[in-house]
């Protein structure tokens, strides 16, 4: 019998035997092994001092990633999570530790991202009486998990641990916290695990109601010019197959959100593009033509819809969604369908008709010559001046076949990357949409390096937010995780330089970097980097960097005050959208 | 008044909130109001007819579009069982208010006890130096009472949060007996 097999024999034997009286670390780690995890990224510190400890013993059963801040290590969690579908975990300890969190919890919130975030507490004794690194972290955490819950004794460990995985891997997906004071990470009992199935008060997925469904297929086969909405979750049911033969079926066309992207291949005879404020102008204009609109597994967030009241009045609306909540609370839908899309579509491929809508996707695609000849033409393929962020992409789409995962931060950099990047493979787009996070891309790429090392994970990044998050090139050295990392440097916080330029009369208000060295930087961490300004010798360093061994950083001067076309201004309609 | 109009003007909606009686509810429900900086115009939390479920009876001014897509975050809250809205004329609602007055000015001839009767308030306790006089009813019966006790000069006053019963006949136990039984716990794809 080989080690591993020993191992899980062992394991096995602590998790049924009734007698097995273990610590409370031990115990958590033997939760989180019985929930398949294998990866934790975390930052130790002295409420979470025993739970390390334990860890030191399961070191060939769990891997543990350190980062260098903990913002490092919930974003990883949240990029190894998404490209993964599994939940992703990760550790702090008290007070800052946890504190250093909360951004990537929220995020992960708005973003419907499973996590299970575990932090040190201080002893249960000491609880209120601002004891040395004592936060109050289930309170500031309320608002921004979808469930959270503090430990005091180790009984409650297999009990909150079940739960957590439970609510953060159901329904909509979230982000859970469990907050274990020391005491209790200590304290010795009889360990025994039963993974949760039921809640009497949670209930995730609500049933499909027939009604609807054939209420919707009418109403679909009855349309004229019908517009698939793709959210993100299609990806998170695991529906991009269903979706495909609806709208093969249907002869439907579709575009995505920022988040659903990926989810159908860009080269899809009837995917049309991208919806939003930086999205593609057919997909924005025909919003408002449509006469029925089918959103599946979106939340008509304000960067899609512009001004609510102009957004798609004279269309039906069939809204696939599985959180209730989410139903009506931006767009009016003539039929909601709450439930899981993947359920919704498999119900509703067999009842609607096979279509064709040729005559519809050739207005979109008359906008799509209009969007070429006015941006995308001169974006990918300019041939003279600074290098332009869209060719870079372009080319990375090219040279990656578009097979990569695209890791991207927030900015300018972040909307031409996912404008241009031909994306052919689900669960590939991974970028913080509903909160807008800089610094996100380096750390979430080490976890969707970590989570999928079969497959190239490139981070797009701005000079600004690499500059959050930088410390990380650390831990992606430590922990040689092969990501490519491309910084687009234009000297700027872009998109605030945008937009002051655009509505603020061009008064740059503290948007001017004063960058340090990239380069030297990088060189100080020990990882392979290059840096080129020049478009001559742009595809070599491409290339040289795409075929690098492991980690590998690649710098390119861009365009200095470059805007993002299209764009609908902020509070206007999709219809109002920009080209120039 | 069109239907939208109807949806947007601000009145009063009591809400029927059941939860398991564990710490950090009553934090988890005023956030989401805090959040769309509405008002909670009065709170109460009690037991509920089952074991170990709380009844938060929550009283708010808004419009009726708002306060459904409130009620839908509530139920989104894992350890709430069922949030219910209703308008005035859906429920029987009470409040309580305990009035303190001096001893002297009963002693001044026969107002304040002909007063108390009269309202359907009662008195509670007789202290040497103080009265304490209960009244159940609308915030507008107990506020008509304390209006004519000021001029008695009131020491203390305080009137707790509405409880409300709905008049509808649904059964809170066998209301929990169904969501223990439902199968939206899993996910479960049909073929079709
Ligand atoms: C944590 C955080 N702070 C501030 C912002 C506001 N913001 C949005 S984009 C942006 C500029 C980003 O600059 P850079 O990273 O250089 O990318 P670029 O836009 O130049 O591509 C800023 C400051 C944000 N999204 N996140």
């Amino acid at each position: 019998m080989n080690e591993m097999n020993t191992a899980t024999l062992e394991f096995e034997k602590k998790i049924s035997a009734k007698a097995a009286k273990i610590s409370g670390s031990e115990a958590l780690l033997l939760c989180l092994i019985a929930e398949g995890v294998d990866t934790i990224f975390g930052y130790p510190g002295g409420a979470i001092m025993p739970i390390y400890d334990a860890l030191y013993k399961y070191k060939d059963r769990l891997t543990h990633i350190l980062t260098r801040h903990e913002q490092g290590a919930v974003h990883a969690a949240q990029g190894m999570a998404r490209v993964t579908g599994k939940v992703g975990v990760c550790f702090a300890t008290s007070g800052p530790g946890a504190t250093n969190l909360i951004t990537g919890i929220a995020d992960a919130q708005i973003d419907s991202t499973p996590l299970v975030c575990i932090t040190g507490q201080v002893p249960s004794h000491l609880l209120g009486t601002d004891a040395f690194q004592e936060t109050d972290v289930m309170g500031i955490s309320m608002p921004i998990t979808k469930w959270n819950y503090q430990v005091t004794k180790a009984e409650e460990i297999p009990f909150a641990l079940a739960r957590a995985f439970y609510i953060a891997s159901t329904g909509r997906p979230g982000p859970v916290l469990i907050d274990i004071t020391k005491d209790a990470q200590f304290a010795e009992f009889d360990f025994e695990y039963q993974k949760c199935e039921r809640i009497r008060s949670y209930h995730p997925y609500p049933e499909l109601s027939l009604d609807k469904l054939k209420e919707a297929a009418q109403i679909i086969n009855d349309a004229k010019k019908p517009f698939i909405l793709v959210g993100q979750g299609v990806q998170l049911s695991g529906a991009e197959q269903e979706l495909i033969q609806f709208a093969e079926k249907t002869g439907i066309p579709m575009a995505s959100t920022l988040l659903g992207l990926s989810a159908v291949p860009t080269n899809h005879p009837l995917y049309v593009g991208y919806l939003g404020m930086h999205g593609n102008y057919g997909p924005n204009i025909k919003t408002n033509e449509c006469d029925v609109l089918i959103a599946i597994g979106m939340r008509f967030d304000d960067r899609v819809t512009g001004d609510l009241k102009l957004y798609a009045r004279q269309a039906k609306v069939i809204h696939i969604e599985i959180d209730p909540s989410e139903i009506d609370k931006n767009v009016k839908a003539t039929v909601a369908i709450n439930t899981d899309a993947k359920a919704a579509l498999k119900g509703l491929i067999s009842m609607v008709d096979q279509g064709n809508h040729a005559a519809w996707i050739a207005e979109f695609h008359a906008c799509d010559v209009i969007e070429n000849d006015k941006v995308i033409q001169a974006e990918t393929f300019p041939d003279s001046g600074e290098i332009k962020m869209a060719e870079v992409i372009r080319r990375i789409s090219e040279l990656t076949s578009g097979e990569a995962i695209l890791v991207t931060d927030v900015g300018q950099h972040q909307m031409v990357a996912n404008r241009y990047y031909k994306f052919q493979k689900t669960l590939s787009c991974i970028t913080s949409g509903g909160l807008g996070t800089m610094g996100f891309a380096l750390p979430a790429a080490m976890g969707a390096k970590t989570g999928r090392p079969d497959r190239t994970v490139i981070a797009v990044i701005g000079d600004g937010g690499f500059q959050m998050t930088i410390q990380e090139l650390g831990t992606i050295r430590q922990s040689n995780i092969g990501v490519k990392i491309l910084i687009l440097n234009n000297n700027f916080l872009g998109m605030v330089r945008q937009w002051q330029q655009l509505f603020f009369e061009k008064r740059y208000s503290f948007t001017e970097l004063d960058n340090p060295d990239f380069q030297l930087i990088t060189q100080g961490y020990r990882i392979p980097t290059q840096k080129v300004s020049n478009r001559e010798y742009l595809d070599k360093a491409l290339e040289d960097w795409l075929s690098t061994d492991g980690p590998a950083l690649l710098e390119v001067v861009v365009e200095q005050e470059e805007n993002v076309f299209p764009m609908v201004p902020s509070g206007a309609s999709v219809s109002d959208i920009r080209l120039e | 008044m069109n239907e939208e109009d109807e949806n947007l003007k601000v009145r009063e909606f009591t809400l029927s909130v059941l939860t398991e009686d564990k710490s950090g509810l009553l934090n988890l429900l005023t956030i989401i109001f805090t959040r769309r900086n509405l008002n909670i115009s009065s709170l109460n939390v009690s037991n509920s007819e089952v074991r170990g479920v709380s009844r938060f009876t929550i009283v708010t001014q808004t419009s009726k579009d708002m306060v459904g897509k409130v009620v839908k975050q509530i139920r989104k809250l894992v350890d709430v069982l069922g949030a219910f809205v209703y308008e005035e004329d859906q429920i029987f609602y009470q409040e309580i208010a305990l009035y303190k007055v001096p001893t002297q000015a009963f002693l001044e001839g026969n107002r304040i006890e002909d007063l108390v009767r009269n309202s359907g308030a009662r008195i509670l306790v007789i202290e040497k130096d103080h009265i304490i006089i209960e009244k159940t009813g609308h915030s507008n019966e107990t506020h008509e009472l304390y209006k004519k006790l000021e001029p008695f000069g009131l020491l203390e006053f305080v009137r707790s949060g509405r409880v409300a019963i709905s008049k509808s006949k649904r059964k809170t136990e066998a209301y929990i007996k169904e969501l223990e039984a439902s199968e939206s716990n899993k996910l479960s794809i049909k073929d079709f």
